[in-house]
């Protein structure tokens, strides 16, 4: 069908122009299925997210820090409040994508299949999970997809402090007593190379990556990133006297950047394909509020039904009965 | 469509200032208008940013259909099309 | 404790603080559980009001006992006997309309609580009451939402609704009779007569019952001292694994 190639190719052109696309525009099928995919997985990572870090909000060792934890956690309940609608101006429901979640069809971030095992893991999660999220959330508000990008902006601007508190969770331990610097160490060496991991396999063996970048859903290369956020983070470890586990690292003056030794691909490919350390629970724990919650969303429904005359837009019939 | 359990779609305007319009913020679901206003209270000013806030069912929100003109592409059918959010972004892309 | 905690103005401070940090505490179980995502985002900020306003009656209270004693101090390093919380806010979550009701209770009583207290004798604990009661106000708005929506939304819902109130009212006497506590903080013009709150709270809590289409359940009081630090077993396990932290490594700051 010739009419659709041209639509596909003046499509091409107008992303590339650097125009946003909006939900009502024409846009390909695969452009369409692409960002549902995307960004519902991205609204799951979010969802998914808050569990390790909640495990700790009841214990958070002062006022401060359980304030700040909590009202970190509770932002990424927002970004997945955001995600979610964006990914519903293309059409497919909130319900149907929590569904695919629930039901082990949709994926999300493999980096919250990891125990967060003390108090340190708050600090990583925050430095490097969010800040390794941060890298590519920066990309993703200039993403090319109008609602997706603007969700996007709204996000990097709470997500700053985010990556702020883990940090500063990190270096008050890295100053504190033996026992808490090496808690924080441990921390590092445990979420170092899962942060990696967070951006994907290298570009060559990721197949969609080319077809992202073309659609400008995505603006830069999974390993670009990486480079981009360890050339930002080995110097932040050095700065707390903390040690990064790769014996391979090493400043290369002649690239201007770090080298970095083998990421280990198969441990996230087992993390991807549910057997992870924690994959079992985190969804157990979404099945669960989410079974748990329904009677109380048909309770409100329920409510709203009886006393949507008195409360809700004025129906067609009254808006006439108004005007006349 | 969405199942019947899932609560319908509203659209959150705030006004951050007086002075200024209500600028569209995002959406959210909730059962009713009361609880739409709550909520949207709870989401998009956890920051305090709003002092006036609007919530409008995405249902009863009419969107222009684009212009071909502008952008270079005949409508598609309506039916794909769930909710719209036509304000420009916001220019505090900035620093992370 | 290593601290001084006798001051008869500490613990009030105390009292008021004990409150709404176990509430917050409680209501932060929550985060990442609610029954939906606009819930869970609303039931955070709610806990988040509450540990903030803790964290002033406490700083206050760390202050009058002086010598360097700090908020964290009056939280982390206190037994569950010396806390003076009412035993309703230590309870355990429940399912959702067990929460609602333990908190609809609480806050037509705190929102009374706070009215009072902005005419405190104690001006710092008025300023701090002046600004929590406009939290306080939506705090309560939430509750009583919910258990209007509860009680005339579904059949299961009504009835875990009418069981939730029925649970959480026993509890509520203790709120009304006042403690060594109590009694001290209105000798001295600090705080209210607690026990005048308690028909001003029936008619908030009746007005709500009646939009909800529910009746009041004729239970018995339960005889409760948490205010004189007799607790219930829920709070010393909520107590162990909120000190937890701060008790293994004693020589640490966070
Ligand atoms: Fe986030
Ligand atoms: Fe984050």
């Amino acid at each position: 069908m010739a009419p659709t190639v041209d639509l596909e190719a003046r499509f091409l052109d107008y992303v590339a122009a650097e125009n946003k696309v909006e939900p009502k525009d024409w846009m390909p099928d695969a452009y369409r299925k692409t960002l549902v995919r995307q960004i519902s997985q991205h609204a799951h990572s979010e969802i998914v997210g808050m569990l390790p870090e909640a495990n700790w909000i009841t214990r958070a060792p002062s006022l401060r820090a359980k304030l700040i934890l909590l009202a970190k956690v509770q932002d990424e309940g927002g970004h997945g409040l955001y995600l979610y609608s964006a990914a519903e101006t293309l059409g497919t429901s909130r319900d149907q994508m929590v569904d695919d979640l629930l039901t082990g069809k949709a994926k999300y971030s493999s980096i919250f299949n990891y125990p967060t095992l003390t108090w340190a893991d708050m600090g990583a999660v925050g430095w490097l999970v969010d800040g390794a999220a941060i890298q590519n959330q920066v990309m993703l508000c200039r993403t090319s997809y109008g609602p997706y990008s603007r969700a996007m902006v709204r996000i990097c601007k709470e997500e700053s402090f985010h990556q702020r508190q883990g940090y500063e969770i990190m270096m008050h331990l890295a100053r504190g007593t033996q026992e808490q610097k090496a808690m924080a160490q441990d921390a590092l060496n445990r979420w170092w190379w899962p942060s990696l991991m967070m951006f994907g396999p290298s570009d060559d063996k990721s197949p969609n990556s080319a077809q992202s970048m073309a659609w400008r859903i995505k603006r830069k290369s999974n390993d670009d990133l990486r480079q981009e956020f360890i050339d930002k983070t080995v110097p932040q470890a050095e700065f707390i006297g903390l040690t990064i586990p790769d014996p391979d690292l090493k400043w290369n003056e002649e690239r201007g950047h770090y080298d970095f030794g083998a990421i280990d691909w198969t441990e996230f490919f087992a993390v991807v394909a549910g057997n992870g350390p924690c994959n079992t629970e985190r969804l157990e724990a979404r099945r669960k509020a989410h079974a748990d919650g329904a009677w109380v969303r048909e309770a409100a429904t329920a409510y709203a039904a009886k006393h949507s005359a008195r409360r809700a837009a004025p129906s067609p019939a009254a808006s006439k009965a108004h005007a006349a | 469509m969405s199942t019947p359990e899932q609560w319908p779609l509203w659209e959150v305007f705030v006004r951050s200032k007086n002075g200024l319009s209500h600028k569209h913020s995002g959406s959210l679901h909730a059962p009713d208008a009361e609880m739409a206003l709550k909520n949207a209270r709870d989401v998009y000013t956890r920051r305090s940013e709003g002092t006036s806030i609007w919530v409008v069912p995405s249902s009863a929100i009419v969107a222009s259909a684009p212009d071909e003109k502008e952008v270079l592409f005949t409508p598609s059918d309506d039916k794909v099309y769930r909710h719209p959010t036509f304000y420009e972004i916001p220019d505090e892309v900035g620093h992370m | 404790m290593k601290w001084d905690i006798c001051d008869p103005s500490v613990q009030y401070l105390l009292h008021l603080g004990d409150d709404a940090l176990i509430l917050g505490h409680r209501l932060s179980e929550w985060c990442g559980h609610g029954p939906v995502l606009e819930e869970d985002i609303a039931l955070s900020n709610i806990a988040l009001d509450l540990v903030g306003l803790a964290r002033q009656y406490y700083q206050l209270a760390a202050e009058r006992v002086g010598g360097g004693c700090t908020e964290d101090d009056l939280a982390y390093w206190r037994s569950d006997r010396e806390f003076r919380n009412h035993v309703l806010v230590e309870q355990p979550n429940g399912d959702f309309a067990d929460t609602m009701a333990r908190q609809l209770f609480f806050d037509a009583f705190h929102y009374l609580q706070l009215e009072a207290l902005q005419n405190s004798g104690d001006a710092q604990v008025a300023a701090i009451a002046r600004k929590a009661l406009k939290e306080t106000t939506y705090h309560a708005e939430h509750s009583a939402d919910w258990v209007v929506r509860l009680g005339d939304g579904t059949e299961e819902s009504r009835r875990r609704m009418a069981a939730a109130l029925e649970r959480f009212l026993p509890f509520t006497a203790e709120l009304f009779t006042p403690a060594e506590v109590d009694r001290v903080a209105f000798e001295r013009g600090w705080g209210p007569d607690v026990a005048s709150l308690k028909g001003p709270w029936d008619h908030l809590v009746l007005e709500v019952l009646q939009k909800a289409t529910l009746e009041r359940p004729e239970v018995p009081h339960k005889l409760l001292r948490g205010k004189s630090g007799i607790h219930s077993e829920s709070l010393g396990f909520l107590l162990a694994e909120m000190q937890s932290l701060p008790r293994a490594y004693p020589d640490a700051t966070w």
